[in-house]
């Protein structure tokens, strides 16, 4: 680049360097000026991240031993619901008949419980973030007897996992532990 | 400049120094404006006052509005039944936002049919465009305020939408939300963008003038003025006709204001917003309906999510689409059949949006979608090519003056 602006200036009196060496400055006032004014944009732009309160992880316990079997219930957690529910032996099965690895979202159901009878995932469709159906008895389950989000038609199955629909991936599992046999901690 | 063409010596004092008065003379008074205007000319005009009523009412609403997930909803209802006028404050707003789509619409519109968005006005087009999308930002934004059922799920569905966004997708939505989940941080920026976003449209608007001062309007047979027999002056010939639009469009809005406020709203956006429970068929504001019938057409999450921002992007290229010489579709036969499939196509497609996704509909506004995307990308181009278009008239006076009986 300064090659081509000494040689599209005709030297003046004052030397052919002068205009090379002028361009260095014009570019590295330049270039200084944008790292100023980002480094005076970022503090206003990452504001909206969430704030330290925000962030400080809300965990919340759960006493799962009064779900009975075929029972689902929802609880809250960072202001998201969290579907908690006692498989059936029958649901439980039918979680595992397929090949995990052959799904949209490919996994075992394996890898989605610690204990199979109690599913714990996100009630949150993760194409769009509607809450799905299925938690309350007599709601639509889809077609795979899990959970059906109406907002524009995912079908989950009895492990929480994509099988029809834009939903691109599985509910996801948040991270959980069991403090004690009935009490589980989320977060 | 001629600073005696005012008669008032304090006008006069004050335009020498700072030419307001000239400047306002100049595109009221001077500005040449083609003689052969028809009502669809209303609606740029008209677009204009629906913005100033947006922001007159919204500064006022702001008055009594609380930003909080906990007040919200309770601040919106003090406003519909204790604060002064209040009610009424708030249907002007909710139903000029809905006027001023409807407005904007046709505005677009014509722009189509005219092909005003051809050589020398791309930039003028293209502005407007960007006018459109701020439009849509705030409206959405505006929608989420009141906090009832469908603001929260229209903006969890429409924040999630970036979540598309391959890798960085799910920090990008946390950084819209500021959290984990649509909550009090985002209402709170939401109401401070919604505050900002009017004002730098009415910026881009005083863009959209000058761009449109630049060449003046188009009009209904497409070709340029050519002298000073195929114009009238913009005061008073047009500001008269704006008025009767003006006076038309107020009286529609009144009707709707006072007899049927809630019509063009969503009943479940009075039940006050549950993170826990989405309701059973959520759909957007009407103006939005023919972008998210787009956005469902399509089976894949990205997939759709760029389908739909690209349905409004094509619209930016459009004037590199369209390569045929002559704007007025009334001297282009075939191009005037595609226009008004368009038009069918795009309220198909808002019919579409609000139904649910299944069966039918789906098939539906796949087809819908597919001809939208058609008609821009593949016939627009090849009608410029292959189109035999009428003869043009040789200036704008010249039909009106030799065919009386007709052109009347
Ligand atoms: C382009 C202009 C604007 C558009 C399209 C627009 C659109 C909207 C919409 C659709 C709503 C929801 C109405 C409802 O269902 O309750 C709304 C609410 C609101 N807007 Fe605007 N708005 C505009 C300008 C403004 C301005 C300049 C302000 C000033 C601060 C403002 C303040 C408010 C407030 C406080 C609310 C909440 C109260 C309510 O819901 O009625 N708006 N806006
Ligand atoms: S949000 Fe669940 S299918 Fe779209």
């Amino acid at each position: 680049m300064a090659k081509s602006t000494s040689n599209s200036k005709s030297p003046s009196a004052d030397g052919v360097q002068e205009p090379a060496r002028r361009d260095f400055i014009v570019v590295a006032t330049y270039a200084m000026g944008a790292v100023g004014a980002a480094a005076v944009a970022w503090p206003l732009i990452d504001q909206m991240n969430p704030a330290a309160d925000t962030l400080a992880l809300a965990s919340t316990e759960v006493d799962v031993s009064k779900i009975v079997e075929g029972q689902a219930i929802t609880v809250t957690w960072r202001g998201k619901p969290v579907f908690i529910r006692r498989r059936t032996p029958d649901e439980i099965a039918r979680a595992n008949a397929i090949d995990g690895a052959e799904l949209r979202d490919p996994q075992e159901d394996e890898a989605r419980v610690q204990r199979p009878e109690l599913l714990v995932v996100v009630g949150v469709c993760t194409h769009l973030g509607c809450v799905p159906l299925g938690q309350k008895t007599g709601d639509v389950k889809g077609d795979y007897d899990g959970w059906f989000c109406p907002c524009h038609g995912s079908h989950y199955d009895t492990s929480g996992r994509i099988r029809k629909g834009p939903a691109p991936t599985n509910l996801e599992v948040p991270p959980y532990d069991f403090l004690s046999d009935n009490v589980i901690r989320i977060g | 400049m001629s600073a005696a063409k005012f008669s008032n010596p304090v006008v006069r004092w004050i335009d020498h120094r700072l030419p307001v008065f000239s400047m306002l003379d100049h595109t009221a008074n001077e500005y040449p404006t083609p003689k052969n205007l028809n009502y669809m000319w209303n609606f740029g005009s008209l677009a204009g006052l629906s913005l100033v009523i947006m922001i007159v009412t919204g500064i006022v609403l702001a008055m009594s509005y609380t930003a909080h997930v906990d007040y919200a909803f309770e601040s919106v209802e003090r406003i519909m039944r204790d604060v002064n006028h209040g009610w009424l404050i708030r249907y002007i707003h909710m139903n000029t936002a809905s006027f001023f789509f409807i407005v904007v619409y046709l505005h677009i519109f014509r722009g189509l049919y005219y092909g005003s968005y051809k050589a020398p006005r791309e930039l003028l087009w293209i502005l407007g465009v960007v006018i459109f999308l701020l439009m849509m930002a705030t409206a959405f934004m505006g929608y989420v305020l009141p906090w009832g059922q469908m603001s929260f799920w229209g903006a969890t569905v429409i924040t999630n939408l970036f979540s598309a966004i391959p890798i960085v997708g799910e920090s990008v939505v946390t950084f819209l939300w500021g959290g984990f989940s649509v909550d009090n941080p985002t209402l709170t920026r939401f109401f401070s963008l919604h505050y900002l976003m009017p004002f730098l449209i009415a910026g881009v608007v005083v863009l959209h003038i000058v761009a449109l001062h630049r060449f003046g309007s188009n009009n209904p047979i497409g070709i340029d003025t050519k002298g000073r027999q195929d114009t009238i002056s913009f005061h008073p010939y047009y500001t008269i006709k704006d008025i009767v639009g003006i006076a038309m469009f107020l009286l529609l809005l009144a009707i709707a204001v006072f007899f049927f406020p809630n019509a063009m709203g969503h009943p479940d956006n009075y039940i006050p917003a549950n993170p826990m429970q989405t309701p059973a068929h959520i759909v957007p504001e009407w103006y939005f309906l023919p972008f998210y019938a787009i956005l469902r057409a399509v089976p894949d999450k990205l997939g759709g999510v760029l389908l739909m921002f690209g349905a409004i992007a094509i619209l930016f290229i459009l004037p590199w689409l369209d390569r045929s010489p002559v704007r007025s579709a009334r001297f282009r036969p075939v191009f005037r059949i595609f226009f008004w499939l368009l038009f069918i196509d795009a309220l198909a497609l808002g019919y579409l949006g609000g139904m649910p996704a299944e069966g039918i509909y789906v098939t539906l506004s796949r087809v819908a979608t597919a001809w939208y995307f058609l008609h821009f990308l593949v016939i627009l181009p090849m009608l410029g090519v292959f189109e035999s278009t009428k003869p043009l008239p040789k200036s704008i006076s010249e039909p009106v003056l030799a065919t009386t009986g007709e052109a009347a």
